[in-house]
C-alpha cells in the first residue's frame, strides 16, 4: 500500500506538469491582449510599458517556468514562514493582472464563501442522499423506490441553473422567504444574523444538494442491491441476526465501499460545478472570481485557479483509490 | 446453457436478430418509451414547426413588448416584442443540434480511441494516459476559457453564429469522449481474446477489416448507451455556457441564452423563465430515460425477463 502510494504521488507530478503547461499553451496561444480593458486614451508607449510590467513581452519558456516557481516554490515559502511567524521574504509572487494582487491572496478570500455553501451542500447531498440510497434498496420497486427513482432522475436531468432560478421564482419573488442575492459581507454576531445567514444559505445549499444527493442515492442503492443478494446476508439472516443489524451493520459497511470513493471523487466537482451556482445566487466565491479573471484576460489568476482545480482531482483520484485499498480488504495493490 | 440456445432456436418459427429482441424488451421500459415518444415530438416541433408556427423570431414588434399568452403569441412575447414560441422553436433547433453533432463528435474520438487501444497493445499505455490526462482536466473551467479566449477568432473566420457553433460543438465533443473510450477499451480487451476473433484472425484477417466486421458491431450496444446520455451532457453543457453568458449572441437564440435573457426580468416577469428551463429540463430527463431503456435493453443478463 505504501509502495503504491508513493508510486502513485510520483506519477501525479509529470501529470500535473503536463496539465498546467497545456493551460499555459491554451491561454498564451488565445488573442489576449491584458491591456485591451484600460482606457482608450493611454498611449501606445505607455501600454507598451505595462506590458513590459507584467511580464507579458518574454518568451513563453521564461514565463512558463516563472510561473512554476512562483507557484510551487516561493508561494510554500510565504506560507511557512507565515506559519513560524517569520518575516516575510521578498519574493516575487503571482500577480493577477487586474488587481495587481497576489493571486494567492485572493483566493485565500474567495475560498471560504465557497466552502461553506459548496461544501455544506455537498455534505447535506450525501446525507440526504445515503438513507434514500439504502431504503429503495431494502424496498426494491416499492412506491418509495419508484419516487425515489423518478426524484433522483428529475434531480440530475434538471440543471442546476434552472432549479437555482427556479427556487428564486418561487421562492423569493412569490414568497419572499429567502433573499435571492448571497450577501457576503453579512458578519454573524448574534442570534439573529446568524437566522439571516442561515435563510440566506437555504436556496444555494438546496439547490446543489438535490442534484449531488441526486447522483449518490443511484450509487448507493445499486450498490445496497448488490449487496443484499449475497450469500453472507442470507447466512446471516439464517442465524437469527436481526433484519435491522442485518441492513443497518453488514449491508450498510460493505455497501458503503464503492459509495465513499464515488464521494470522493465528487469533491473536486464541487469546485467546478459551482460556477453556475455562485453565479446564479450571486456568491462571490471561486468560481465567481474565475469568471471574472476569464473576462478580463487575467492570465495569471485564471492559470492559478484552473490548476488548482486540476490538482484537486488528481489529488482526490488519489484519495478515491487509496480508500478503496483501504476499505476493502481484496484489494491490495502492491 | 447450449440446450436451452438450442431448444429456442428450434421453437421459433421466424429468425429474430439481436436488435429486435433489444427493441422487444426497450418496449417493456415504459420511462424509456415516454422518453422516446417526448424526444421524438420534441424533435418534430423544433425542425417541424416553424413550418407551421411562421412568425419569424427575430421579428421585433415594440408595440407588442412583454405580453402574456395569448391566441397570438401562445408563450408571450419578449422585452423587444419578439414571439416568444418562434424563439422557444428557434432556440430548440440550436440547442438540438449542438447537442446531437457534439455527441456524434464525441462518440467517434471515444470510439477510436477505446478501439485502437483495446486492440493494439503498443497503443494501449500513451492513449490511456491521454485519457487519463483528460479526465484530470477542470472541464468547465476549461470550456469558459477556450470559449472566451477563441470567440473573437473564430467570429472573424466563419461569421458569428456558425463560427460559435464550431467552437462550441468542438468544444464539448473534445472534453467529453474519455467515458466512452474507457468502456470501449474495456469490452474490445474482452473481444480480443475471444474464438471468433482469433478464428478470424488465423485465416488472415487485417486489423483494419477485423475492427469493421468484428470488433465494431459488438461494442455497438455501449456505444449507443453512451451516445444517449452524451446528448444529455452536450445539452446541459451548452445550455451552461449561454447561461453563463458564454455561448451564442443573444440575437440567436438558444434555450439556454433565453434562460439566460429571462433572467433579467425575474422580478417582473417571473413566468418568463418556465418555458426554456423546462424545455431543457424535460429533453434531458427523456434522453436520460432513453439511455435508461437502452441499457437496460442492450443488457442481455436483464434481456427476456
Amino acid at each position: 500500500m505504501f509502495h503504491y502510494t508513493i508510486r502513485r504521488l510520483l506519477l501525479a507530478i509529470p501529470t500535473l506538469l503536463v496539465i498546467s503547461l497545456i493551460i499555459f499553451l491554451l491561454l498564451d496561444l488565445a488573442p489576449s491582449d491584458p491591456t485591451a480593458n484600460l482606457p482608450l486614451t493611454i498611449p501606445p508607449e505607455v501600454r507598451e510599458k505595462i506590458r513590459e510590467s507584467l511580464g507579458f513581452n518574454e518568451p513563453v519558456h521564461i514565463r512558463f517556468l516563472l510561473w512554476l516557481k512562483q507557484f510551487f516554490i516561493n508561494e510554500p515559502l510565504n506560507v511557512i514562514e507565515s506559519w513560524l511567524g517569520l518575516e516575510q521574504g521578498d519574493r516575487l509572487r503571482v500577480l493577477s493582472w487586474q488587481t495587481r494582487s497576489p493571486v494567492v491572496d485572493l483566493i485565500v478570500q474567495r475560498l471560504p464563501q465557497t466552502l461553506w455553501v459548496v461544501g455544506m451542500s455537498y455534505v447535506v447531498g450525501v446525507l440526504i442522499a445515503l438513507p434514500i440510497g439504502i431504503y429503495s434498496a431494502y424496498r426494491q420497486y416499492s412506491w418509495f423506490d419508484q419516487i425515489g427513482t423518478l426524484v433522483s432522475m428529475i434531480g440530475f436531468s434538471v440543471p442546476t441553473f434552472f432549479t437555482g432560478v427556479l427556487a428564486i421564482v418561487v421562492f423569493s419573488v412569490w414568497l419572499g422567504w429567502f433573499p435571492s442575492i448571497y450577501d457576503t459581507t453579512h458578519k454573524v454576531t448574534d442570534w439573529d444574523s446568524f437566522l439571516f445567514q442561515v435563510r440566506q444559505m437555504v436556496m444555494p445549499v438546496c439547490v446543489l444538494a438535490l442534484f449531488n444527493a441526486a447522483q449518490i442515492s443511484r450509487f448507493m442503492r445499486a450498490s445496497a442491491l448488490d449487496n443484499l443478494n449475497q450469500d453472507y446476508v442470507r447466512t446471516a439472516r439464517a442465524k437469527g441476526v436481526r433484519e435491522r443489524s442485518v441492513v443497518l451493520i453488514h449491508v450498510l459497511r460493505n455497501s458503503l465501499i464503492p459509495v465513499v470513493t464515488v464521494i470522493a471523487l465528487g469533491v473536486p466537482q464541487i469546485f467546478g460545478g459551482a460556477i453556475i451556482t455562485e453565479q446564479i445566487f450571486k456568491v462571490n466565491g471561486l468560481g465567481q472570481l474565475l469568471i471574472i479573471a476569464i473576462q478580463g484576460g487575467d492570465v495569471p489568476t485564471v492559470q492559478t485557479l484552473t490548476f488548482i482545480f486540476a490538482a484537486l482531482i488528481v489529488f482526490f483520484n488519489l484519495i478515491a483509490d487509496m480508500l478503496y485499498g483501504l476499505l476493502d480488504p481484496r484489494i491490495r495493490y502492491d | 446453457m447450449t440446450e436451452a440456445v438450442h431448444s429456442t432456436l428450434v421453437d421459433k418459427t421466424e429468425p429474430r436478430s439481436q436488435w429486435l429482441d433489444v427493441w422487444d424488451q426497450f418496449r417493456h421500459h415504459r420511462g424509456a418509451m415516454l422518453g422516446m415518444a417526448f424526444f421524438v415530438f420534441i424533435l418534430l416541433a423544433v425542425f417541424a414547426g416553424p413550418y407551421l408556427w411562421t412568425i419569424d423570431p427575430q421579428y421585433i414588434d415594440i408595440r407588442a413588448r412583454s405580453q402574456g399568452p395569448s391566441w397570438g403569441h401562445p408563450m408571450g412575447t419578449d422585452q423587444l416584442g419578439r414571439d416568444t414560441l418562434a424563439r422557444m422553436l428557434a432556440g430548440g433547433q440550436v440547442s438540438l443540434a449542438v447537442g446531437i453533432s457534439a455527441m456524434l463528435l464525441a462518440l467517434v474520438v471515444g470510439a477510436l480511441i477505446g478501439v485502437l487501444s483495446g486492440y493494439f497493445r503498443l497503443l494501449d499505455g500513451p492513449l490511456m494516459r491521454l485519457t487519463d490526462l483528460f479526465l484530470a482536466l477542470p472541464l468547465l473551467p476549461l470550456l469558459l476559457v477556450i470559449i472566451m479566449l477563441f470567440r473573437d477568432t473564430l467570429r472573424s473566420a466563419f461569421g458569428p453564429e456558425t463560427g460559435i457553433f464550431f467552437l462550441i460543438v468542438f468544444v464539448i465533443g473534445i472534453t467529453s469522449w474519455m467515458q466512452t473510450a474507457r468502456i470501449v477499451r474495456g469490452d474490445v480487451l474482452a473481444l480480443k481474446e475471444r474464438e471468433f476473433v482469433i478464428a478470424s484472425k488465423s485465416i488472415g484477417t487485417s486489423p483494419f477489416r477485423m475492427i469493421l466486421r468484428h470488433i465494431l458491431p459488438n461494442v455497438l450496444s455501449p456505444i449507443t448507451v453512451s451516445a444517449t446520455l452524451g446528448i444529455a451532457n452536450a445539452i446541459i453543457t451548452e445550455s451552461a455556457l449561454s447561461f453563463l453568458g458564454l455561448g451564442f449572441p443573444s440575437d440567436f437564440p438558444t434555450w439556454g441564452r433565453l434562460l439566460y435573457d429571462s433572467t433579467d426580468y425575474l422580478q417582473q416577469y417571473p413566468e418568463r423563465v418556465i418555458w426554456p428551463g423546462l424545455a431543457i429540463s424535460l429533453t434531458v430527463l427523456s434522453v436520460n430515460y432513453i439511455g435508461d431503456g437502452f441499457r437496460d435493453a442492450l443488457d442481455p443478463r436483464i434481456r427476456g425477463r
